[in-house]
């Protein structure tokens, strides 16, 4: 199954685990704490971000340690800015031609 | 320079983007019905749009092209589906060929459009809806290949963007 990114936080639970790990790394545990959800549930969302790598794992003693991949995320939100710009090139063509309506009135 | 809105809504293959325009809201109105204005403006740089036909009425339709700097050309199709002059617009926008003849596999685009007066002009609202997630990818990916220039945005302005979405601390 191809693991898409987008898909992966079009995830309530997943954006806001997201957010979680990126103010700091933390432990299974830790992040489980913060859901009304079973552990099992959460593990769950962690593998998925895991798999499209928006989270890294890295081992600090006998804990595991959840960092989020902020290169992964700006991906994501690189992938809307073409749209966005081309928005606002439109838009500012728009404030020129009202602009010149009105100086020909 | 006003500030443009832009909102997405993955989860509901939404985007949502608002903008202030100066002018009263006859005058931008007719910016976004006028087929000779809208070929001023419609196409982002280096892009011309070029209408070849437009019916503006409620099952009419506006046809018209997106000519790149080689020539090429891109075929739009806007069906109008609700027009209430001069508040609001509803359109489906479909890719077809230049006879208008829509391709059915691209993706069709919802869109809602509406105009209200503000204290500088006009304030204009859309609302964007897609068929589906990959809809939403695969326009924004024909956006990348027409080659709109990819600024960068920093993950703060991301997560600005992104927040409120309710986790419990």
């Amino acid at each position: 199954m191809r693991r898409d990114v987008f898909q992966a936080i079009a995830d309530p639970t997943r954006r806001a685990i997201l957010t979680l790990i990126a103010l700091h790394a933390m432990t299974p545990n830790a992040v489980a704490e913060h859901f009304d959800s079973s552990r099992q549930a959460v593990s769950k969302h962690i593998k998925i971000l895991m798999e499209c790598e928006l989270l890294k794992q890295e081992q600090s003693g006998r804990e595991i340690y959840y960092h989020f991949n902020p290169k992964k995320m700006k991906e994501v939100s690189d992938w809307l800015k073409p749209f966005q710009q081309m928005w606002e090139d439109r838009f500012s063509q728009l404030d020129r031609v009202l602009k010149n309506r009105k100086t020909k009135k | 320079m006003i500030k443009t809105i832009f909102e997405k809504d993955l989860t509901n293959k939404k985007m949502f983007i608002s903008r202030e325009f100066v002018g009263t809201v006859e005058e931008v109105w007719q910016a976004w019905t006028d087929s000779e204005i809208l070929d001023q403006w419609w196409a982002p740089k280096p892009w011309k749009a070029i209408t070849k036909k437009m019916d503006f009425r409620e099952g009419g339709t506006w046809l018209y092209c997106m000519q790149g700097p080689e020539g090429e050309r891109h075929w739009a199709k806007a069906n109008y589906k609700k027009i209430k002059a001069p508040e609001s617009l509803e359109v489906i926008d479909a890719f077809c060929d230049e006879n208008g003849n829509e391709n059915p596999d691209l993706p069709n685009m919802h869109w809602r459009t509406s105009f209200k007066p503000s204290t500088n002009g006009t304030i204009v609202e859309i609302s964007i809806t897609f068929a589906s997630q990959e809809a939403l990818e695969q326009i924004v990916e024909m956006g990348f290949q027409e080659g709109f220039t990819a600024a960068h945005e920093n993950l703060d302005q991301y997560l600005e963007v992104n927040r409120g979405i309710g986790y419990k601390v």
